[in-house]
């Protein structure tokens, strides 16, 4: 089961760094959310899959899954939202003022 | 909770509350309420002066970092002390002036909530026993010097000094911080008490000459010392309480401090005394040069700092010798050397705090500050001329003004350094009363300057704004007080030597209290009175044909200055890192997401390779279920889909199904929490989505070269692989014991059942506390974002 | 946005205490079930996310007259204070307490340090997200 988990991280890895390279910035926010998928499965399998019951102590198993990763990935979930928000709202605003959704049009000007 | 570390805190609290407070006070000026704060920590240090003088000392701590050994320990020996009552004393008094300096337009509340961060900050320095700790309000002085000194922050010198002074300082802190973690690497102690008692054993280790060096670049940085000195003349632009305060009484005096604390550690080497005695004289001598030719009070005064702090440096290197000689008399008689270094760094923050008000009454009634457009303010403002001549004429050490007698210990104890057995019999030691001779020489000329230029010749009322009168009483009364402390210590020293000076002596190198003597005016006929009758002869003749002499000063040519050097360092610095960034900063984001892929997969990649760490072994893993196995090419089918999307609704909802599928597996993983989270974030996550493609344009049609494109499959198919690799290379091999067994013992250490919940909020809680911090982060800077109107008007004032 | 849809509307009413409900419990809970400060403020969130897209925001913030932004604040403050405060009787930043006590209803009951800890993380989640979502609807 981790290994056939670890090649979907891998199928997803791919498919978002090939959306984050384009030059449309909504495909660039789905790749982002993408990456954020596969690595929170990748951290996941990391643990070892279905080794125990749930890390609740009231269940009284003999084993328990790891929780550590658990916890790692719940602060990640959380961050990842509040990143593609910001990342959206950046798009969204930066379409507003500059007028294009093409990453190649979006430069600095010189005198910065 | 213990009277010291409240003793920090309070002027930290009192910083937090003074914009609450502002608003609610009416008409009464919050300086009137800052006054407390000083006043009352002023009142509990003085209590401690019985303790502290009977030699015991007070030590008190807070664990912060335990498991790294930095913890707040606050300690209080007779250094810290007389420190603590500087900071507190002077403080006060300047805290009353300024009450009446400020004008209305100015904002109160952010000079007193930078003026108390400062104090806090500078208490903490001083009673600070760990190295971090000390470190840390080390450089929160350096910020709250920079805001201060860039209070007028419309005037561009302000901005430039503040600049400058942050800069310089931050540099020689970072220095300190470095020489810190050096001593921490030889002795694997950050407190300072405990690295004295084993430092013995590490004099020979390599790393003792570069933590020495390291640490006195900080204290030079920090206190002025020849070549750094630059940044305090251009300090001068703070309003002149703060100049009085920080930039002659306290935190120039950061840097002494952390020679004296550091002398028994480093002191008795060679270098350390070479070192700390020459800049110290260097300093004298070039502060006071400069002192004479310039034309603005201040700025004169700001030398004029530099050269007493240059002073006080030298004298702390002279003492250092009475580590190499130890207990006996002849350490006694090298550690005069310190007394008189203590003794005179509180004289000068009388007599310079004193003078620095002068000049802000001055400025403040006559509205200049150029000695070529004032003179003869004498019948205009008598008691301010009082004040003038007491402080000058302590500075310059005449008799009757306790400038006297700590000038008359430096020459006592430059003159016993001619017989240090390191000079042999050469005529080398005479270098050292010589250099503090002339040095001398030229003080005496600047504090006549101020007195006779300013108060003495003809009245140019023209020249002036306004007619000169004597200022509210408020304040004459700071001056008159530390005009009647220069007096009083003239003639009662040893009220302070024997209650502040020597503990404070005894704070530095234990058991050497043989060399505070007792100080007395008068000791007959010697080489030291007859310096300062030298002085006074030569000084007067100098001061009297300056016209004739002061061509000196046109040969340094204009651009060979160290703040030249400084300057055009900044600006090739700008220049250079302009010119390598324009290389590789395309301005194209794909560009740079290419870099940062490609740089991946060649690390890792490379490194999983090379070093030979790539295996795949699958026994281990769980059996796979059939509707796992429908889940997983489920996802992968979607994954692939939304690359060929023909509208982004699809692409959005196919990412949902992604998300959804997710948390199935949390599902079927046993991670219940993870389950929850991730529906509720998916939904919202899909709500935001499609709130913004609302003001987005349709999903185009990915139209770049077919050449990009492949380049981009190739990145992204490659970064896919070596995530793969690592991950089933990670999965089959255990290099490492797992550390998650500690975490189920969840309900005896933090009373929970659920141990996921217990490892976020209390095992490793501050990972919890600082994402929340980062989730705060973005959702305010998602309100400005959308808050934020670019105006294409014209540019604000100064760039007009 | 103006929703005008009766039936969104009159589900909604019911479906939101409802959710903030589940949201409270499942905040409660966490510390020995499923649950905790991140769940249960977001669950929360969404409860005023589906409030907002129902009726228009003025009629919310009428009757809801919370700013989010002070109120994520306002959780930070909470959670860091919650660290600070145990420095004040000798333990470390952040180490958190618990104890069983004797309650006159709920009989014994353990209360922890931690629930106010997280009490902070889930004021911050609700006023992000609710501020998030609120900033981008506002927007003409």
């Amino acid at each position: 089961m981790e290994s056939l988990i670890i090649i979907l991280v891998g199928v997803l890895t791919t498919v978002a760094i090939y959306l984050v390279l384009s030059k449309n910035v909504v495909r660039v926010i789905l790749g982002t959310a993408i990456l954020s998928h596969a690595v929170h499965l990748l951290i996941l399998s990391m643990g070892g899959l279905k080794l125990g019951t749930v890390p609740l102590l009231g269940e009284e198993a003999g084993s328990y899954v790891d929780a550590l990763p658990q916890a790692l990935i719940l602060t990640a979930i959380v961050i990842s939202f509040a990143v593609t928000a910001f990342i959206l709202v950046l798009a969204y605003r930066a379409y507003q003022e500059l007028e294009t959704d093409n990453l190649g049009a979006m430069r600095g000007s010189d005198d910065e | 909770m213990s009277l010291l570390i409240i003793a920090i805190l309070i002027p930290f609290i009192a910083t937090a509350l003074i914009p609450l407070i502002h608003n609610r006070i009416g008409t009464l000026h919050i300086g009137w309420l800052v006054l407390l704060i000083p006043t009352a920590l002023f009142v509990i240090f003085a209590l401690q002066i019985p303790v502290i003088s009977n030699g015991d000392t007070l030590i008190q701590t807070i664990n912060w970092i335990p498991s790294v050994g930095i913890n707040f320990v606050a300690y209080l020996d007779g250094l810290s002390l007389i420190m603590a009552l500087l900071i507190t004393g002077m403080g006060s008094l300047v805290v009353l002036y300024s009450i009446y300096y400020l004008s209305a337009s100015d904002s109160f509340p952010h000079f007193y909530a930078y003026l108390l961060l400062f104090m806090g900050a500078m208490l903490g320095i001083v009673l600070s026993d760990n190295l971090l700790v000390l470190y840390i309000f080390w450089e929160l002085t350096s910020i709250s010097s920079f805001l201060l000194i860039a209070f007028w922050y419309h005037r561009k010198n302000s901005r430039y000094g503040a600049q400058k002074s942050l800069l310089i300082t931050f540099f020689g802190g970072l220095g300190m911080l470095a020489g810190f973690l050096m001593l921490h690497s030889m002795t694997e102690t950050f407190s300072i008490r405990e690295t004295l008692s084993v430092i013995g054993q590490y004099t020979d280790h390599t790393l003792f000459y570069p933590a020495m060096f390291l640490v006195l670049l900080g204290a030079f940085t920090k206190s002025a010392q020849f070549p750094f000195h630059i940044w305090l003349p251009d300090a001068m632009e703070a309003p002149t309480p703060v100049s009085a305060y920080l930039h002659s009484a306290t935190m120039v005096k950061a840097g002494l401090y952390l020679v004296a604390r550091f002398t028994p550690i480093f002191g008795g080497t060679a270098e350390w005394f070479w070192t700390v005695t020459l800049v110290g004289l260097v300093t004298l001598l070039w502060g006071a040069f400069c002192a004479v030719r310039q034309t603005d009070l201040k700025a004169l005064l700001a030398y004029s700092t530099i050269s007493q702090l240059g002073l006080i440096m030298s004298l702390f290197g002279m003492g250092s010798a009475a580590m190499y000689f130890g207990d006996g008399e002849q350490g006694a008689f090298y550690g005069l050397a310190i007394f008189a270094a203590l003794f005179h760094m509180v004289n000068h923050s009388t007599f310079k705090g004193a003078l620095f008000m002068v000049v802000g009454i001055v400025d403040h009634q006559v509205g200049t500050r150029d000695i070529r457009r004032l003179g003869g303010l004498m019948s205009f403002l008598p008691i301010t001329f009082t004040f003038a001549v007491i402080g000058s004429f302590s500075m310059a050490g005449l008799p009757f003004f306790n400038g006297f007698l700590s000038k008359e210990m430096f020459f006592t104890a430059s003159v016993n350094a001619i017989g240090l057995p390191v000079f042999g019999d050469s005529a080398w030691g005479l270098l050292i009363p010589a250099i503090a001779w002339v040095a001398s020489v030229f003080t005496f000329v600047y504090c006549m300057i101020i007195v006779f230029r300013t108060f003495f010749g003809r009245p140019q009322l023209k020249k002036l704004d306004r007619k000169p009168v004597e200022p509210s009483l408020g304040m004459l009364i700071s001056p008159a007080i530390l005009c009647v402390l220069i007096v009083g210590l003239f003639f009662v020293p040893n009220l302070l030597g024997d209650h502040l000076l020597r503990p404070a002596l005894n704070g530095i190198i234990p058991g050497i209290s043989g060399a505070a003597p007792h100080i007395s005016a008068w000791h007959g006929f010697n080489t030291e009175l007859f310096m300062t009758f030298g002085i006074i002869i030569v000084g007067t003749l100098l001061f009297l044909t300056f016209r004739s002499w002061y061509k000196i000063y046109l040969l340094q040519p204009p651009g060979w200055t160290f703040t030249a050097l400084y300057n055009s360092y900044l600006k090739d610095l700008k220049r250079v890192s302009n010119w390598i960034t324009t290389h590789y900063m395309t301005g194209h984001l794909p560009a740079y997401f290419a870099y940062i892929f490609i740089f991946f997969i060649a690390t890792a990649g490379g490194a999983l390779i090379f070093t030979g760490a790539l295996s795949i072994d699958l026994t281990a893993d769980s059996p796979i279920s059939f509707y796992e196995g429908m889940l997983v090419t489920a996802m992968a089918i979607a994954a692939v889909s939304i690359l060929f999307a023909k509208s982004r609704l699809t692409a959005i909802l196919l990412n949902g199904v992604l998300g959804f599928s997710i948390a199935i597996f949390f599902v079927l993983f046993r991670a219940p929490d993870l389950a929850l989270t991730q529906l509720v974030i998916e939904t919202v996550t899909t709500v935001l989505f499609l709130l913004c493609f609302n003001f987005l344009p349709e999903w185009a049609k990915e139209d770049s070269a077919k050449r990009i494109k492949i380049r981009n499959a190739v990145i992204a198919i490659s970064a896919g692989i070596t995530v793969t690799l690592i991950g089933l290379t990670v999965n089959s091999g255990q290099s490492f014991e797992s550390i998650s067994g500690y975490f189920e013992n969840s309900y005896e250490l933090a009373g929970g059942d659920n141990i996921v919940n217990a490892i976020l909020g209390d095992f490793r809680a501050f990972d919890t506390l600082l994402e929340s911090l980062v989730l705060f982060i973005a959702g305010l800077g998602v309100y400005t974002l959308i808050r934020l109107k670019l105006g294409k008007g014209p540019e604000k004032d100064e760039h007009k | 946005m103006n929703i005008n849809d009766v039936i969104l509307k009159t589900v909604s009413k019911a479906v939101v205490l409802i959710i903030l409900t589940f949201g409270i419990y499942l905040f409660l809970s966490g510390h020995n079930q499923p649950g905790g400060g991140f769940i249960g403020g977001l669950v929360i969130a969404s409860a005023f996310v589906l409030m907002f897209l129902s009726y228009d925001s003025e009629t919310v913030s009428e009757a809801l007259p919370i700013d989010f932004k002070k109120l994520s604040a306002l959780g930070v403050l909470l959670a860091m204070l919650s660290g600070v405060a145990p420095m004040f009787f000798g333990g470390a930043f952040l180490s958190q307490s618990f104890g069983y006590f004797d309650l006159p209803i709920f009989g014994k009951t353990e209360l922890a340090t931690v629930t106010v800890f997280e009490a902070g993380i889930a004021l911050t989640v609700v006023g992000v997200v609710v501020n998030i979502i609120l900033s981008i609807s506002e927007d003409e």
